[in-house]
């Protein structure tokens, strides 16, 4: 299962840098959320998958049971997803601001700053 | 007590431009290095054949990097020279360029050379050396290039400091190797260590890098070029930098360390060859120049060429006459250097077919001119005869070469004699009539005449008092440089022997030569158009800047794009590498383990990834994002995320509402129009991609360090009285990185604002 998991990574990086190498503004904001994903699932699959036990302590219990999910990384992956959502937000707030000033999209063409 | 004269000659130089601001005669600076010399000479004068006296300060001790300074017999001669000429060349500035407004930096820049060039020759320690070696190049460039509104002057000091800082850098990879091999930093120790540099494997190397270096500065052929062109400085520079002091520097060096380095053929040979090309190479370019300054730095470079012949035959006789020709060019070339100095100044001219008849307007020039014309041209009783006579005695007692040496000795002060005429008695003693428009020349100030008639007399007295002079400072010299005291005493007067008939020689044919100076002139052109190694150097300046450029425009093209694609490129280099260097690829193999639930998510979220890269739709790309979202929010609850899939599934809603506001406003989504470009970015990418996969597989079978996770797990109820682990660590354990992540947050979000608002901002001003 672990090789499908990672084959899947692999095509989430692929298609997310293809986004990023577009000259096209909607592809690279695409190519960053794509990226993030991918991100995400390295640290959580690289933990080791556990199906059908999450790390939840059972009424009465003190600990959770034998053999449940590692919380630590998915703590890591949880932040990890709210902080790409504000670079995202931010990304798009601030390519839409640029495409505004210079009139195009064309992220080639931003080679000078002294024009805008 | 050595390092104080070079602090006083900084220390001068500091104060200069404020006395050259002020009222206060600027000739007085004077005093700086007349004070200095002084103190030299009744030191040197004190110190007996052979003795040193030596002084250590701390520097970077560890790294061999010391101040240490010694005084001996062949440095303290050239630090007399230095801080003797360097007076009068401070009193000849001050006349010379008389209310010039940057005569405060030329004061500046030369008492800071003097200070630099006074190190070097004191200096013990091979890295200081080298220090004070740089300092001279870099004081000489700024030098060169003093009128530095002329782009010319500008282009020669760049040359002059490319060529010597070059030299200076082999210089420096054979001092390393040089103090390595001999186990010292110490000048003084390692010319005693000859004989264990000379059987080191790297002896080779070590000679001829600092052979590179001596032979860039003192301008050997064929690095020559750039002293020619670096008379484009002011003449006191010319006089004091390019013939008496700077470039004897390299000649300087390689006599030092002929101890440590003589005695193999790579040294002997490659300095006869080199010395004796450069001879002939300055005599035959020099009997065409017309300008006065250059033919003097073309006799330059035959002294030059003559110095680094006789430390190749080496000699004692070679080394003795080494010395005396050194001090004797000292003395007459400054002086010659001054005058036609004092000749532009006065007539506004340095071509000799101008120049004329000039003793009856400037009489004392006059006499100052013919003195030191008189000493390079070696007659007697002048110093430069001694210096010539050594020179064929030292040619008539060699076993093998004799008459080869003899050869180019003679041919080569042939020429000096003939130069030294046209530059010292042409313009003053000729019929040429003056062509100096709109001048009436009379007689300059002292303080232009007063220099080069000082050195002048020197250069008789010498000759007069050869003897004494022999005793006093070249017997001093030649046991410096030979560790062992010499044997015969100097005299003017040989009696009938062979060196004198060569000498008549000599004089026969450079007078002939002068006098058909005027059949010569006209061929300048056609044998300055031969191509030489300038050209070579213009070409591979002009080559460095097309690659700087070239390369500039594709590393920095302002594409963002190619910026991401050298990022990618490189990560992916270095990925490749790791396996294909280290090994350890994964088990590629599909297991048995395999779930049909998480295998379809993963399928989905693949597809809709590479459908969101290819769609050209915008709504087709949100579709295809959120599909990526929804299908990692189920395979985080299959694996036991509950909280993930929450946060994933919210976070995806309001990714895809946000881009749905923000997307209608962009331009359509376009594709890579060149499907040879998208191939290669869909290689780059893939292989980026693929690489990732082969990290995660095997980092799954990497655990280096006992997890943590466990104990975290134990304690979520009993400390932090939370059952949900994953929501204990964030807001318990880990709370601090949770509140990072806000302020994170809050940035981000304020940001957003503040580009929203300045465009409402914006639209509120269109609208009013």
């Amino acid at each position: 299962m672990n090789l499908v998991l990672a084959l899947c990574i692999g095509i989430l990086f692929t298609a997310g840098i293809v986004c990023l190498l577009q000259r096209c503004m909607m592809r690279l904001v695409v190519g960053l959320i794509l990226l993030g994903q991918a991100a995400n699932l390295i640290v959580f699959t690289g933990a080791g998958l556990t199906s059908g036990e999450p790390a939840l302590v059972a009424e009465g219990a003190k600990v959770p049971p034998p053999g449940a999910a590692d919380a630590l990384p998915q703590a890591m992956v949880l932040t990890a997803i709210v902080i790409g959502f504000g670079l995202t937000v931010f990304a798009l707030t601030l390519l839409n601001r640029a495409r505004e000033t210079s009139g195009h999209d064309d992220l080639d063409a931003f080679s000078e700053t002294d024009r805008i | 007590m050595l390092l104080w004269p070079v602090l006083l000659l900084a220390a001068a130089g500091l104060i200069s431009p404020y006395v050259a601001r002020s009222r206060i005669p600027v000739w007085l600076l004077a005093a700086a290095p007349a004070g200095v010399f002084a103190w030299l000479l009744s030191s040197y004068l004190r110190l007996g054949v052979g003795e040193t006296t030596a002084e250590s300060l701390g520097w970077f001790d560890p790294l061999g990097a010391s101040l240490d300074f010694v005084l001996d017999g062949f440095g303290g001669l050239l630090a007399l020279l230095i801080s003797g000429v360097g007076t009068l060349i401070v009193i000849y500035a001050s006349g010379y360029l008389a209310g010039h407004r940057d005569l405060g930096r030329l004061l500046l820049l030369l008492f800071f050379f003097m200070a630099s060039m006074l190190g070097l020759v004191l200096a013990d320690n091979v890295i200081l050396l080298f220090v004070f070696w740089e300092l001279t190049s870099i004081t000489s460039y700024l030098l060169v290039g003093f009128n530095h509104e002329d782009k010319a002057a500008r282009a020669k000091a760049l040359q002059a400091l490319l060529v010597t800082g070059a030299g200076g850098l082999a210089m420096l990879a054979g001092f390393i190797l040089l103090g390595t091999t001999a186990e010292s930093w110490r000048l003084s120790e390692i010319v005693q260590a000859g004989d264990l540099v000379r059987s080191s494997p790297v002896y080779g190397a070590l000679t001829a890098c600092i052979i590179i270096g001596a032979a860039a500065k003192s301008a050997q052929v064929p690095l020559h070029f750039w002293l020619p062109n670096a008379m484009a400085a002011p003449t006191p520079v010319s006089a004091f930098l390019h013939s008496a002091t700077m470039v004897k520097a390299g000649v300087f060096l390689l006599a030092k360390l002929s101890p440590a380095l003589d005695g193999t053929l790579l040294w002997h040979g490659s300095l006869s060859v080199l010395g004796s090309a450069t001879l002939i190479t300055g005599a035959v370019l020099g009997i065409v120049q017309t300008d006065l300054k250059r033919i003097l730095a073309y006799t330059t470079l035959s002294v030059l060429g003559i110095l680094t012949l006789l430390i190749g035959i080496g000699t004692e006789l070679a080394i003795k006459s080494m010395v005396v020709f050194l001090l004797g060019h000292a003395l007459y070339k400054a002086a010659l250097f001054m005058v036609a100095g004092t000749v532009d100044h006065e007539t506004g001219t340095r071509d000799v077919r101008r120049l004329g008849g000039l003793r009856r307007a400037m009489p004392v020039t006059a006499v100052a001119a013919l003195l030191a014309a008189f000493s390079k041209a070696g007659f007697p009783p002048f110093f430069g005869f001694v210096g010539k006579e050594y020179v064929y005695k030292t040619g008539t007692a060699l076993d093998q070469a004799g008459t080869a040496f003899i050869v180019v000795a003679v041919v080569g002060n042939m020429f000096l004699l003939a130069l030294a005429l046209k530059a010292g008695l042409h313009p003053f003693w000729s019929k040429t009539p003056l062509d100096a428009p709109g001048r009436t020349v009379h007689e300059a100030p002292w303080s232009l005449w007063g220099p080069p008639l000082a050195l002048a007399l020197c250069g008789l007295a010498f000759g007069l008092a050869a003897g004494l002079v022999g005793e006093a400072l070249v017997g001093k010299a030649v046991a410096a440089i030979r560790l062992e005291p010499m044997t015969s005493s100097l005299s003017l007067w040989h009696g009938l022997s062979l060196p004198l008939v060569l000498s008549v020689v000599t004089m026969a044919g450079g007078l002939l030569i002068y006098a058909n100076r005027r059949l010569i002139w006209p061929h300048r052109g056609r044998i300055e158009a031969v191509p030489g190694p300038s050209s070579v150097y213009e070409t591979m300046v002009g080559n460095l800047a097309e690659v700087a450029k070239r390369k500039t425009r594709i590393l920095q093209s302002g594409a963002l794009t190619r910026y991401v694609a050298i990022v990618i490129a490189a990560a992916t280099f270095l990925l490749g590498w790791k396996f294909l260097r280290f090994g350890g690829w994964p088990d590629l193999t599909i297991g048995p383990d395999i779930e049909i639930l998480p295998a379809v998510l993963c399928v989905l979220a693949a597809g809709a990834a590479l459908g969101a890269t290819i769609a050209t739709s915008r709504l087709g790309v949100l579709v295809a994002l959120g599909i990526v979202g929804i299908a990692i929010a189920l395979l985080f609850l299959h694996y036991s995320a509950p909280d993930l899939a929450i946060t994933q599934i919210l976070v995806e809603a309001l990714t895809v509402m946000l881009l749905m506001l923000v997307v209608y406003k962009l331009p359509p989504v376009r594709r890579e129009p060149r499907p040879g470009v998208a191939a290669a970015k869909w290689a780059l990418a893939a292989g980026f991609g693929g690489g990732m996969t082969l990290i995660v597989l095997q980092a799954l079978e990497l655990q280096v360090a006992p997890s943590i996770s466990e104990q975290l797990a134990t304690w979520s109820y009993p400390a932090a009285h939370g059952r949900n682990v994953v929501n204990v660590i964030l807001v318990d354990f880990r709370a601090l990185d949770t509140f990072g992540e806000m302020i994170v947050l809050t940035i981000a979000a304020l940001g957003v604002l503040s580009l929203l608002a300045r465009r409402k901002r914006k639209r509120e001003d269109a609208g009013s």
